[in-house]
């Protein structure tokens, strides 16, 4: 086995067969492991999670694509399962990625390994993941072009699933099965993630004590979004609710993709608005807060971070520029594998009070 | 957990779940700003939050140093140190939106001018935000101008704010000795509360020397063998393989006791032996700092000869090189006795650590760069097997990685393959790199962003700096007194002095570099 350098810079040791199966695949692994460490004491196997990936034959090419842009957060272990109409037989093609130590430093190695197999395989997938995956470690399970028997068999052996509910075309039906899904396992949903700075600047911007006191009187929320990420949207109604203990109401269609509603408070409503916007970048464009005094805040996606605006019950304007480089949809999905060794207590009760104002 | 996040879950209910807590609007002032730690590092580390989304929503930043020059000539330096020393490349607009309103008031730090530009300047940031804004000063300077600016702040009326807190960050060293230290907090004292002050020691930011804790008291593996029943001995190495880099006029008057031992090693013998705080917060982990080094009894002048070895290095090859000796540096004295190396032994007296050998190790121009804490426990109380024909049974030895490589190794006897029971040692390891997914940040952009967050959990708390002094003090007198014994010298690129060896006794050695 000869290391070839691949145009990304790291040093892959390669294996390759046809019509194989999952204890030829395991054992070229462990091979794999072996003669590299052998010779070279310095290298490693990254031992952090597993990453199984079921997706269409055809769009395979563009998944490991978008698997080489999460940058440093690569799973330990990639398993992409590709699956291919009409095949009988399962190839298998496994890459060990590495860089040479330097410097007394461990090198870490990484392992990908890419499956073909038919339609006729899907029911009990688990028998031919199960024996690849690395023991001992998380399993994540990332299923973008749906396989749904697939999921389902390999839910009882995976520690967190990957979802991204932005990609289903109704969000609604996104978020049910988001719900559906956190009731057996771990969800981290790309469609979270992508709010993530946004819940983190509202946070911040509602810390300092004077503030705190305004989010018991928020009286409006304004979320633009682009208009496929709906249930971005949708959640970070939803996180605000659930923080804030509103009682969540249908929203109800505006047209052009728009939706309006309100939710209870203990003594009154907080409107709420979502609407779409054109941008590139999925996910949300901005974010209004208004309170009951006069009192606004404006969040909205601008060159290098985010353009505050904030309006002061005497009518005062401020505008003013917060910091952040954006992650991209690579970073997002970086951000997801890296997300799977957490816990997020907020998701579960924010998904529940989406689905409320999803209706 | 700190009191502020604590304060932050119980009244910011949006704060939940949230891996990157807020941080209040801040103008930072930083002191030196045109200096080598500022180019190097703040600056750097400033960015890499700002790139990260971590800074607060307002944030302003303002340089102060000697040099004459127009902020435009700042944003200028400021933009090179970034694109130089940044550990993420800078996206364009965040680096511009960072350095736009970035401002510099020049000035010699005596200088009541300066004070009242930085009044103003802070004043119009203020305006502009519609509010105060916390204000965090750096001092980013040699140490002999901390009483200086902190005096000068005080009279400017800068050292407190009405509706916002005021912070002052220093750099090591804190102090030239002991008497030096007390006189150093009493005047920084005069101007802030303790509750203001934040000595920085970016060892502490180190993911690895936070990570001691976490291995200590969330593992139930580790806590009960860590005692005086079970560990034999500890060595805590900080070993470098370079000389001292053109910082003569530094080094001479420092010397590795107050470089590294003074600092760093006794921050690590304090969390490495310290009881379990109660909670991760600021100054309950303090106390329990503060406990420990109040049990290591400082040497009396006589016993530091038996307890404490100093050399310097001598002409040697270093990494295949030739190399001058420390005495032939640019720089340094052709009779210097300012020490390279410094290797102690140490006793911490109390319960858990009565008898118990600590034994501290630096130098420069060693023969590899390193540093580690090594726990060797007790030898198993009886052999069974026979040791004809391997290496035996060691004992077994948990050893923390610090640098190069950070991680954590467990030394276990094992079976050597055949038909003998032979056991030879072998090791389990655990490295940062291969089990986790994120790389550690820079210490000094956790630290920043603590100091601005007003969390002091990493910081060093003045009576600390006073007790970390009191051990050390001792030993630098006495090496001060002594100005007739020859300073032994070792090889560059050696393990360093064969007379450390001396300090072990019990059948002990230093491990291998």
């Amino acid at each position: 086995m000869s290391p070839a350098r691949t145009a990304s810079g790291p040093i892959a040791d390669v294996w390759a067969a046809q019509d194989t199966n999952p204890d030829a695949i395991e054992a070229a692994l462990r091979e794999l492991l072996r003669e590299r460490h052998a010779a070279n004491e310095a290298l490693a196997p990254a031992r952090v999670l597993n990453l199984v990936v079921i997706v269409d034959r055809e769009w395979k090419g563009e998944v490991a694509n978008r698997l080489d842009r999460v940058g440093r957060y690569e799973a330990s272990r990639t398993i992409l399962c590709a699956v291919e109409q009409g095949r009988t037989a399962i190839d298998a093609f496994a890459v060990m990625n590495y860089k040479e130590p330097k410097d007394g430093n461990v090198g870490v190695m990484h392992e990908q390994v890419e499956i073909d197999l038919g339609p006729e395989h899907l029911d009990g997938i688990e028998t031919i993941v199960d024996p690849v995956v690395a023991s001992d470690l998380p399993t994540v399970l990332w299923s973008p072009h749906g396989h749904e028997e697939a999921v389902q068999e390999l839910l009882p052996m995976i520690d967190v699933m990957l979802i991204d509910s932005d990609t289903l075309l109704e969000p609604t039906a996104a978020l049910a099965r988001a719900a559906e899904l956190i009731e057996s396992v771990y969800v981290v949903d790309l469609a979270w993630l992508r709010t993530t700075p946004w819940r983190e600047r509202l946070a911040a911007s509602f810390d300092q004590p004077p503030r705190r006191a305004a989010l018991a009187q928020i009286a409006a929320l304004a979320v633009r979004h682009r208009a496929d990420s709906g249930a971005s949207a949708l959640l970070l109604a939803g996180w605000l609710a659930s923080r804030l203990r509103w009682e969540p109401g249908p929203l109800e269609a505006m047209g052009g993709d728009a939706f309006r509603g309100v939710a209870r408070r203990a003594r009154d409503e907080v409107s709420v608005q979502l609407d779409p916007v054109e941008q590139k970048a999925p996910g949300l464009g901005g974010v209004t807060v208004t309170c009951g005094h006069g009192f606004s805040l404006s969040l909205d996606r601008a060159a290098g971070g985010l353009c505050a605006r904030e309006r002061s019950p005497n009518g005062e304007e401020r505008v003013w520029q917060v910091l952040g480089a954006s992650r991209g949809e690579g970073g997002i999905l970086g951000e997801g594998v890296r997300q799977a060794l957490l816990r997020d207590p907020t998701y579960g009760p924010a998904l529940a009070a989406a689905r409320r104002f999803g209706g | 957990m700190s009191a502020t996040v604590a304060d932050q879950l119980a009244e910011n209910p949006l704060v939940e779940g949230l891996e990157r807590l807020p941080v209040h609007p801040t103008s930072l002032v930083i002191f030196g700003a045109t200096g080598d730690l500022a180019h190097r590092k703040l600056l750097p580390a400033l960015y890499n939050l700002a790139h990260e989304g971590a800074l607060p929503e307002r944030f302003e930043l303002i340089g102060v140093s000697r040099r004459e020059q127009a902020h435009q000539d700042f944003r200028d330096l400021a933009r090179d140190s970034i694109l130089r020393f940044s550990r993420t490349r800078p996206d364009p607009q965040v680096l511009d939106g960072l350095l736009a309103d970035m401002r510099y008031v020049p000035g010699a730090f005596d200088d009541d001018d300066v004070y009242a530009e930085l009044g103003r300047t802070l004043a119009e940031f203020d305006a502009q935000a519609g509010s105060q804004l916390d204000r965090v000063f750096y001092l980013s300077t040699a140490p002999q101008f901390f009483p200086l600016i902190a005096g000068k702040l005080g009279a400017a009326g800068l050292n407190r704010c009405e509706t916002a807190p005021t912070r002052i960050v220093i750099e090591k060293p804190f102090g030239y000795d002991l008497a030096s230290a007390r006189a150093l907090n009493a005047e920084l004292l005069q101007v802030f509360d303790e509750s203001q002050v934040f000595r920085i020691d970016h060892y502490l930011g180190k993911e690895t020397v936070q990570n001691l804790m976490a291995l200590r008291f969330a593992n139930a593996l580790f806590e009960p063998v860590w005692n005086r029943n079970y560990i034999d001995n500890v060595q805590i190495t900080a070993a470098e393989d370079i000389g001292i880099e053109g910082r003569a006029g530094y080094y001479e008057g420092a010397g590795a006791l107050r470089d590294l031992v003074q600092n760093h090693m006794m921050q690590l013998l304090a969390l490495l032996t310290m009881e379990p705080p109660a909670a991760f917060e600021a100054n309950r982990l303090r106390d329990e700092k503060l406990k420990v080094l109040e049990a290591i009894v400082p040497p009396s002048i006589g016993d530091v000869p038996s307890m404490a070895v100093r050399a310097q290095y001598g002409p040697g090859v270093s990494g295949g090189v030739r190399v001058p000796g420390y005495r032939e540096e640019e720089g340094v004295a052709p009779d210097s006795r300012t020490e390279t190396y410094a290797a102690l032994r140490i006793h911490v007296s109390n319960w858990r650590w009565a008898g118990v050998p600590f034994y501290l190790r630096t130098g420069k121009r060693l023969s590899r760069k390193i540093t580690e804490i090594a726990l060797t426990l007790k030898p198993v109380p009886h052999l069974a097997f026979q040791s004809t024909g391997s290496v035996g049974v060691q004992a077994n030895q948990i050893i923390l990685t610090v640098q190069p490589d950070e991680g954590v190794s467990v030394s276990l006897g094992a079976k050597i393959p055949g038909p003998t029971m032979r056991i030879r040692p072998v090791n389990m390891e655990f490295r940062y790199g291969t089990s986790f997914l994120s790389e550690s940040p820079e210490a000094y952009e956790r630290l920043i962003l603590d100091a601005m967050r007003g969390d002091a959990t990493l910081f060093t708390r003045n009576d600390e700096i006073e007790a970390l002094w009191g051990i050390i003090d001792p030993i630098l007198a006495a090496w001060h007194l002594d100005t007739t014994s020859e300073i032994p010298q070792y090889p560059s690129g050696s393990a360093g002095p064969v007379q450390a060896e001396a300090l072990l006794g019990d059948g002990r050695t230093w491990r291998r570099l």
